[in-house]
């Protein structure tokens, strides 16, 4: 290591700024690369400036400190994650399409330096893995799993406010590196001996160390929190063959967390143990071996793509149940499969690197354990498939999702059983073949899915529905996207074309390339559809409104409360006495009911330490990064600090008077009686209040 | 001749398959397709039809409490289990058949190749012809080849679709390959790995040459071919193109030594991607010493091997000459794994 590192800026310098190399050299390319890289800069600066000067000329500071940032609300901190997920969905479907457009210009050349084409790939897919999913699906499942089991909040509402922390702290460090680079070229996967000290001494891999150990660390925290709840908060009745198909998937999400994310953070934590301090774990001299990083990395790299995709498989199962006015078909093997997918998920992970050399044997035992996992996920794909037989399909914005879903995914697994054969994966490995076929899981998979359900529980969180019309755009420019964006990289990969390469010298990828450009395109165009949909949404927020909460004719019991939900989600906690609860409640006249008492509920109290693990995390990675240890030491102080101080608090909880949650709750119930319930038929138009009238059985409708 | 310019669109794909291995991966990647579009074809069909049946207003059966039944279920584990047991049994036989440690069957013996990854060109030395080139394989058409790699940089991933799998190469590693050519021709290859700024341009060209041709080429090469220097290692480790070492080597641009990446626009200058770098001897063991991470030995090159009169084909070197392989490594070769 440096040892003549300043003792304030530790070795950050003007280098570090985003246009210092084309001073430099000014070349033509190295002037393109640094207007782009400066642009996105600056957004990055003025972004943050705006927000400042919003929250102060709104005088919104004390508001946003009160109800948002220190609030334990499970719901306020899942949409927190969630709106963490889509600004960094912007950022890297902005990188994706500049990399889309790269290639397109990229027969021998193009406009971009491979160095920024590696920081492309690397923050790209980093961010979208590991800031995009991880925290939208932490977010959905800590908004929506609480109120399906019927329960509070979560075991452990401070440890969640860190796990937000965390997470946000990762992201702020990708987000610095754009104004103080670079960043890491060694791709999402990390692999030493590119990522040691010798091959790449820079800031650039210190900054993706620490970012994803944050992300491990919140993602740990955050798999436990969700664990204890499913398996000690259920309401009364809620046996574990009547829990929803959503919270079963998280169930299993949740353990995969548990055993998953600790061997990637010990993986960083080595390689940084490997840079900072010279050890030899992953070097190729002095007994080190980068192919335990790798076996590492695959141990938590493929659990995870489970994680990614069950909660998304969770949010389908009850769309698909939802829109087709039906109970999920084989309910009982749909769980079954979800377990299975969870524990072979941890049995495959050599696939990921066939070619490295070992024997035929294990190479072929793991393949042949990879299309076992086929099984179980063929079988969810048709028990879908059979839970819209014999229903009354509504296609609203979530069910295009889910159809879009249900097809393009068994194309994507049909791709991913050739790349198990090892003596095919010979020929695609590497290639942009393997990028096709996993962003054809990704897409439809886990995107979709959260788009669904973000569109299907919004008028929950917010109390009016998202605006269907540019829903329905933006579904569509999505599918039409990624089939053009990801279909010609099934054919450049098969023609030899590696993933990560910034330019090429055959002329017959280029109709390849230029086809996906179109598609990156589409997928763009979907984004800003999106954007539009929320600024409609929001402009007529009240002619859409639906505070009784139910828009759907919902089946789980997130639907049985007002919506927005009161934050402390029953008044009285309900019991259950089948699958579908609400369904049942409301099939036997028995929703809607006035309870006969109201105690009162105890509810966390506010705190900090969110915020304090966010700002103490961003520091650390930060001085770590630039080997400023003055900044280092001062936020683990802090951390730390606060973490005792946590443990003399004593003003934890609040009370809130049953006689006020009465008034609350009468006042919606009333509102109830007083609305006329609509149709299916209706369901898009202004007259749902979120009250609905069920297809009948046999009818015509 | 043109060395990697003008060949880039020829045999670019296993799809259009120059020797057996890849014929064969050819034939396992449609087969595999066909067997599992039995279970992905259903869903792509009659999701469509499902959507439009069932619509809301449609007059099509509802009931919504509908929830099993024993035949559908039978069908959607059965068939997909099948499928499993048939994909299952011709992955265990292909992957047994296509390793790529498993030597090919032929009368002839397989040409000895080793193979160095650097950043970012590749070197290929051939122990029994005393010569080497770089980002050049020369090998005989209808004759095995057996690849010793190694990387004397980052993790690199060897491969030549036209021909076979790719084999990942490692620092302080030795892994294997066995690859042939069915008839003569020309076969892009290339680095699959991520290896930093000049990946892409990490790529060479595989020319498969008659037993006559490769005779002829190979005694040429160790008549007229350059000396390996310690100039030539030394700029082979310092992060240079093909290009650059090519300019440093004929004197054009010594700066390429200092390793600062040449940029892509300033192609006017005489040396290039295509000019051939070949050498006519390089210092005995030289693919150990750097898997080994020694220096190399420049006391004892392969010019003083036994076989300067010109090679013809049936005067082929014996499989093992006395430099095939350090004793070590010999050992630790087949597994790949060690060190
Ligand atoms: C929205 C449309 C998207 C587009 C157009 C897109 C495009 C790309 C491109 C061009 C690459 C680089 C390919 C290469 O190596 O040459 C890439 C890599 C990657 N993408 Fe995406 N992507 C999209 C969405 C996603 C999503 C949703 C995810 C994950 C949730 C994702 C995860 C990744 C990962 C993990 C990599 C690999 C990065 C690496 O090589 O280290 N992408 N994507
Ligand atoms: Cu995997
Ligand atoms: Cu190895």
């Amino acid at each position: 290591m440096n040892d003549s590192t300043h003792w304030l800026l530790g070795r950050l310098d003007a280098s570090a700024l985003p246009f210092w190399d084309a001073l430099q050299h000014p070349t033509t390319k190295n002037v393109i690369n640094a207007v782009i890289a400066s642009g996105a800069a600056s957004m990055v600066v003025l972004g943050a400036i705006a927000v400042v000067i919003g929250l102060t000329w709104t005088r919104r500071w004390g508001w946003l400190w009160r109800e948002w940032l220190t609030s334990p609300d499970h719901k306020k901190i899942g949409i927190m994650f969630i709106a963490l997920a889509l600004v960094m969905l912007a950022r890297a479907v902005i990188e994706a399409v500049l990399m889309r457009l790269q290639q397109a210009f990229g027969l021998d050349g193009g406009f971009l330096t491979a160095d920024h084409f590696g920081q492309l790939f690397t923050t790209h897919g980093t961010i979208m893995v590991f800031f995009m999913a991880m925290p939208f699906l932490t977010g959905m499942i800590n908004y929506v799993m609480p109120l399906q089991i019927g329960t509070r909040d979560l075991s452990f509402p401070v440890m969640n406010q860190i796990s937000l922390g965390l997470t946000a702290a990762g992201a702020a460090v990708v987000m610095i590196s754009l104004v103080l680079a670079p960043f890491s070229t060694g791709g999402w996967t990390g692999y030493p001996t590119f990522t040691g000290h010798a091959a790449n001494p820079g800031a650039g891999v210190d900054y993706w160390i620490w970012a994803v150990t944050l992300s491990t660390l919140s993602s740990t925290l955050s798999g436990i929190n969700f664990a204890v709840t499913i398996y000690k908060r259920r309401a009364p009745g809620m046996s574990w063959m009547r829990l929803p198909l959503f919270t079963w998937t998280a169930l299993c999400t949740a353990i995969l967390m548990i055993f998953a994310m600790p061997p990637l953070t010990v993986a960083t934590a080595l390689l940084a143990l490997d840079r900072y301090l010279d050890f030899h774990l992953f070097t190729a001299d002095m007994g080190g071996n980068m192919m335990n990083y790798i076996n590492l990395f695959w141990a938590f790299g493929h659990p995870e793509v489970y994680i990614l995709i069950l909660p998304a498989f969770g949010i389908f199962s009850e769309v698909f149940s939802t829109f087709a006015g039906k109970t999920l078909y084989g309910y009982k093997a749909l769980v079954i499969a979800t377990l299975a997918i969870a524990v072979l998920s941890f049995t495959v992970w050599l696939h990921h690197f066939f070619t490295m050399g070992q024997s035929a044997h294990i190479n072929a035992v793991f393949g042949i354990a990879t299309m076992l996992i086929g099984i179980p996920t063929g079988v969810k794909i048709y028990d879908w498939m059979l839970t819209l037989f014999r229903g009354r399909i509504r296609m609203s914005v979530p069910m295009i999702y889910a159809s879009g879903f249900l097809m393009l995914f068994v194309l994507g697994g049909l791709t991913g059983i050739v790349l198990a054969v090892p003596s095919v994966d010979y020929q695609v490995h590497n290639s942009l073949f393997l990028v096709a076929h996993f962003h054809n899981m990704l897409i439809p998979g886990l995107l979709f899915g959260m788009l669904a359900g973000t569109n299907f529980w919004f008028p929950k969180a917010f109390g009016f529905r998202l605006e269907e019309r540019w829903g329905r755009r933006a579904a569509y420019a999505w599918i039409i996207g990624f089939m053009l964006a990801f279909f010609p990289l099934y054919a450049l990969g098969v023609l030899g074309m590696p993933r990560r390469t910034v330019a090429f010298f055959t002329p017959a990828y280029l109709p390849w390339t230029l086809t996906a450009l179109v598609g990156a395109t589409i997928v763009l165009l979907a984004m800003a559809c999106l954007v539009i949909q929320l600024w409609v949404s929001v402009r007529d927020r009240h002619l859409n409104a639906m505070p009784i909460g139910d828009p759907w004719d919902g089946r789980s019991l997130e639907w049985a409360v007002s919506s927005p939900p009161p934050e402390y989600n029953f008044p009285v906690i309900p019991e259950v006495y089948g699958r579908d609860a609400f369904m049942l409640e409301k099939e036997r006249g028995k929703a809607y009911q006035v309870p006969d008492e109201f105690p009162d509920i105890v509810l966390p109290a506010n705190s900090p330490m969110g915020v304090i693990f966010a700002v103490t995390g961003t520091a650390m990675a930060f001085g770590l990064t630039w080997y400023q240890w003055w900044m280092v030491l001062l936020a683990a102080g802090i951390t730390l600090a606060a973490v005792i101080a946590r443990g003399f608090c004593r003003n934890t909880t609040r009370t809130l008077s049953g006689e006020e949650v009465r008034r609350t709750h009468l006042t919606w119930l009333a509102q109830v009686r007083a609305t006329t319930p609509v149709a299916r038929s209706r369901e898009q138009s202004t007259d749902n209040r979120g009250l609905p009238v069920p297809p009948v059985e046999g009818a015509i409708q | 001749m043109p060395l990697i310019a003008g060949c880039s669109d020829a045999h670019l794909s296993f799809l259009d398959p120059q020797g057996p291995i890849a014929a064969a991966q050819r034939q396992h990647f449609w087969w595999v397709i066909a067997i599992t579009l039995t279970v992905v074809l259903p869903v792509l069909v009659l999701t469509p039809l499902i959507l439009w049946r069932y619509r809301y207003g449609g007059r099509a059966r509802y009931r919504p409490q509908w929830e099993f039944s024993l035949r559908a279920d039978l069908a959607i584990w059965g068939i997909p289990l099948l499928v499993f047991a048939v994909l299952a049994t011709l992955t265990w036989r292909s992957t047994i058949a296509l390793d790529p440690y498993r030597p090919l069957v032929s009368d002839q013996p397989p040409l000895e190749v080793q193979v160095v990854g650097f950043d970012w060109q590749w070197l290929f030395l051939y122990p029994e012809q005393g010569i080497a080139t770089v980002d050049e394989l020369v090998i005989p058409a209808g004759r095995p080849v057996s690849l010793r790699l190694t990387s004397a940089s980052v993790m690199q991933g060897f491969f030549v679709p036209a021909l076979g799998s790719q084999i990942d190469v490692m620092n302080h590693m030795v892994t294997r390959l066995h690859l042939e050519a069915d008839a003569p021709g020309v076969f892009p290859g290339r680095n699959m790995q991520y290896s930093g700024k000049e990946f892409y341009r990490q790529r060479f060209v595989t020319r498969a040459l008659s037993a006559d041709a490769f005779a002829d080429f190979t005694h040429q090469v160790r008549a007229q071919g350059r000396s390996f220097t310690p100039e030539v290692f030394s700029l082979l480790m310092a992060k240079n193109t093909h290009a650059a070492l090519a300019r440093a080597l004929d004197g054009t641009e010594t700066a390429a030594i200092t390793g600062r990446a040449r940029q892509t626009d300033d192609a006017g200058s005489p040396a290039d991607d295509s000019t051939p770098l070949r050498f006519k001897h390089f210092p005995s063991g030289l693919f150990e010493a750097i898997a080994a991470h020694r220096a190399p030995d420049w006391s004892q090159d392969t010019s003083s091997l036994s076989t300067t009169r010109p090679l013809s084909p049936d005067s082929l070197l014996p499989a093992s000459s006395p430099l095939s392989i350090h004793p070590a490594l010999a050992a630790a070769a087949p597994t790949g794994a060690t060190p």
